[in-house]
């Protein structure tokens, strides 16, 4: 993929007027007020200006925006099931190539497959892990809100190590969750991805840049885009890019993209806010501000002091290189 | 269309799976997308060797399971394109999910389902627990006896299910028809796709004005969708025969809803696929001798050929409906309990014999079906009327 010369057409986003204001997304959905999701599909639509093609997974999105006779998509649009958007989205840009050989169709367009992180982490890794492999020109976004929020906050191999979800509740027993969150880039870079990156909705410019480069590649991508979620995290839904931001500064969500193999770290932290500024914020780690879960804490911020160190220290490997 | 009648035609001898394979190449096929499973394999191993010499000209897609299969097709589909893949047994039951969707999502895609057992126990030989297991997830199944058969209804499929915006599957059994050789009349690569032309437009993910597909139903509308669903199945009927006759006129080979042979016979054995060939064979035998036996092969299974399977029990005094999958804990066999429902419902009385036979590959030999007729024949009023044969 190197030397692809698509790559140079894409312009980052600087500012607010660089963006399509064309919305994409009609007003009267039925998500949550503060829905973390929602702002980021509205982010990633008005990142380009030609209408891509999205292939939901069921989820949040999905069934807030889509119920009979009204859909709230202002792009063509389509659901099939939870775990197979990836698969979808193979068949729609296998279809588009061959509609074009035979002169049906004039233009191709972007196409984006939108999961959540159930329909990413877990169930619909191997339609992903697939559509990777096979190399079809599509963004994969997974809107990360870090549980099954759909079907009542059930936790995901993307939840992390001591959140209280429905299936990992706190006792005397369990601190929460007791594994760490997927390391979901690290599965994708693995597949020769071209380019794979991650995004928070609290940064919208990174956001809607990292989308440009990634629709202008030739062959598959992924965004991991942070997208909390107020009824499943606990917290007040005025507060969800705060939240979001929080956990960039806290460097608990690390902002940085991975192109043919090479990392950088987009947004460096190089003074974090104290883990406690993001956790506070959140009902689903008050647990972990107690005296007695104290252990638990300090196991959570080695586990996002190392993921931080790892990922920079793959960039810097790579810089000196 | 006359321009079609009288069409160069070429005998090959072929496998049912090559036939197929070559019934796709010809058909204008946009996109293929499937994942290898016994007895499918050369099937999409002859499509990958067409993609890969350029005589296939759609997009071949290797995907990595069956499920992904049918979700590339329903999203070739939602784009406009004509979609194909095969499978067998478990691959269809990992589908089973996706089948669903590309019915209700009412999109033309044509499959090839080399009918094969399902696991536990492990068997990759032919019956039809496969299909029968997916009977009902609103796709259009047609059944072939030969490998002529299975190629003739894979091209007819494309044009059905564009016309009645359902999806089909072509039943061809494994191993019995998707590996043996024989003869099959292809038409010329002019002829069918002149037949098959291109898909007729249709809203898609690729239109000008951004539409939006698979929506969420609640109560209000849900069992709408679904009615409509069921009538336009049980309609299709029609569209199949007329593509069915407008095949004929090219080919000379019009297969139909179903097989009548010894019409109005006393014993009518009710079949579903290629044994349907070795009972005949045996009927003709035991007609000669003067026996009152006869065959009905069913060609499509869903719709059911419902007026056509009743004008064929005219004289009939008993069916002999032989199942090659089990409905466990059920009154009879999957088709016994179609057969016997439609008989109920039109207040038709008939002696009814539902057999279950040929599990996993369990061979069906003349003498099987000669026993089988004479036991019909000889039924009386306290005789066993559901029962496994061949097991022992």
């Amino acid at each position: 993929m190197e030397g692809n010369s698509k790559l140079s057409q894409f312009q980052p986003v600087k500012s607010i007027f660089e963006i399509n204001r064309e919305e994409r997304m009609a007003p009267g959905h039925r998500a949550c007020a503060g829905c973390g999701p929602m702002i980021a599909v509205r982010q990633i639509l008005q990142s380009l200006d030609v209408k891509p093609v999205v292939i939901s997974a069921t989820g949040c999105v999905e069934v807030t925006t889509s119920t009979y006779p009204d859909s709230a998509w202002l792009v063509p649009w389509a659901h099939v099931a939870f775990e197979n958007s990836a698969a979808v989205a193979s068949g729609v840009e296998a279809a588009m190539h061959a509609l074009k050989v035979r002169g049906e169709l004039k233009e191709e367009r972007p196409v984006i497959a939108l999961a959540g992180d159930g329909g990413t982490f877990d169930i619909g890794l191997q339609a992903l892990s697939g559509a990777l492999e096979r190399g079809h020109r599509m963004l994969y976004v997974c809107y990360d809100n870090e549980a099954y929020m759909n079907t009542g906050i059930q936790r995901s191999s993307a939840t992390p190590f001591g959140a209280w979800t429905t299936t990992s509740p706190v006792g005397k027993e369990w601190p929460g969750k007791a594994e760490i969150k997927k390391d979901i880039m690290g599965i994708v870079v693995a597949h020769g991805t071209p380019y794979a990156a991650t995004a928070s909705i609290s940064h919208w410019k990174d956001l809607m840049t990292k989308v440009r480069k990634a629709v202008s590649q030739n062959g598959p991508t992924f965004l991991h885009v942070y997208a909390p979620c107020n009824r499943g995290w606990r917290f007040e839904p005025k507060d969800t890019v705060e939240v979001a931001k929080r956990a960039v500064e806290t460097r608990f969500f690390p902002l940085y993209e991975v192109e043919n193999g090479r990392y950088r770290v987009t947004v460096p932290v190089a003074k974090p806010r104290p883990l406690e500024d993001f956790l506070s914020l959140q009902g689903r780690f008050s647990h972990l501000l107690k005296p007695e879960n104290s252990e638990t804490l300090k196991e959570l911020k080695g586990i996002v002091e190392e993921r931080w160190s790892k990922i920079n220290a793959a960039a810097s490997v790579q810089a000196q290189v | 269309m006359a321009q079609f009648e009288s069409v160069q035609t070429r005998k090959s001898l072929l496998t049912g799976d090559e036939a197929v394979a070559h019934a796709v190449r010809q058909s204008n096929v946009d996109l293929v997308a499937a994942y290898p499973i016994t007895p499918q394999t050369i099937i999409v191993e002859r499509i990958a060797d067409f993609a890969a010499s350029g005589a296939f000209t759609g997009q071949f897609v290797p995907v990595e399971s069956e499920h992904s299969a049918m979700s590339a097709c329903i999203g070739g589909a939602l784009a406009g394109a004509r979609a194909f893949t095969a499978t067998a047994s478990q691959g269809l039951a990992l589908m089973h999910e996706m089948l669903y969707a590309a019915s209700g999502l009412r999109l033309p895609i044509s499959m090839a389902i080399a009918n094969r057992a399902l696991n536990s126990p492990l068997n990759i030989h032919n019956d039809h627990t496969d299909v029968m297991g997916s009977i009902d997830s609103g796709w259009i199944q047609l059944f072939a006896e030969n490998a002529e058969e299975a190629y003739d209804r894979v091209i007819q499929s494309f044009r059905i299910a564009e016309a009645v915006n359902l999806p089909v599957a072509v039943n061809l059994d494994g191993f019995t028809l998707t590996h043996s050789t024989e003869p099959v009349e292809m038409l010329s690569d002019e002829a069918v796709r002149g037949f098959v032309g291109r898909p007729p437009k249709r809203d898609s993910l690729m239109d000008e004005a951004p539409k939006s597909f698979g929506l969420m139903s609640l109560p209000d509308s849900y069992q709408f969708f679904k009615e409509d669903q069921s009538r336009a199945t049980t309609g299709s009927g029609v569209t199949i025969s007329q593509v069915e006759g407008e095949y004929a006129k090219l080919s000379g080979r019009d297969h139909g809803p179903l097989k009548i042979f010894g019409s109005g016979s006393k014993v009518m054995m009710v079949m579903l696929g290629s044994y349907a060939g070795t009972a005949r064979t045996t009927a003709r035998q035991m007609k000669n001798g003067g026996e009152q036996v006869g065959v009905i092969s069913l060609g499509w299974l869903r719709p059911f050929p419902e007026r056509q399977f009743l004008d064929a029990l005219e004289g009939v005094e008993t069916l002999m409906i032989m199942d090659r999958s089990v409905s466990y804990g059920a009154p009879a066999g999957p088709l016994a309990s179609d057969v016997m429902s439609l008989l109920y419902r039109y207040g038709i009385k008939r002696k009814v014999i539902a057999v279950t036979y040929g599990l996993g590959g369990r061979g069906f030999l003349e003498e099987d079906a000669m026993k089988l007729f004479r036991y019909a024949e000889k039924s009386g009023p306290s005789f066993e009327s559901f029962f496994f044969y061949g097991g022992e």
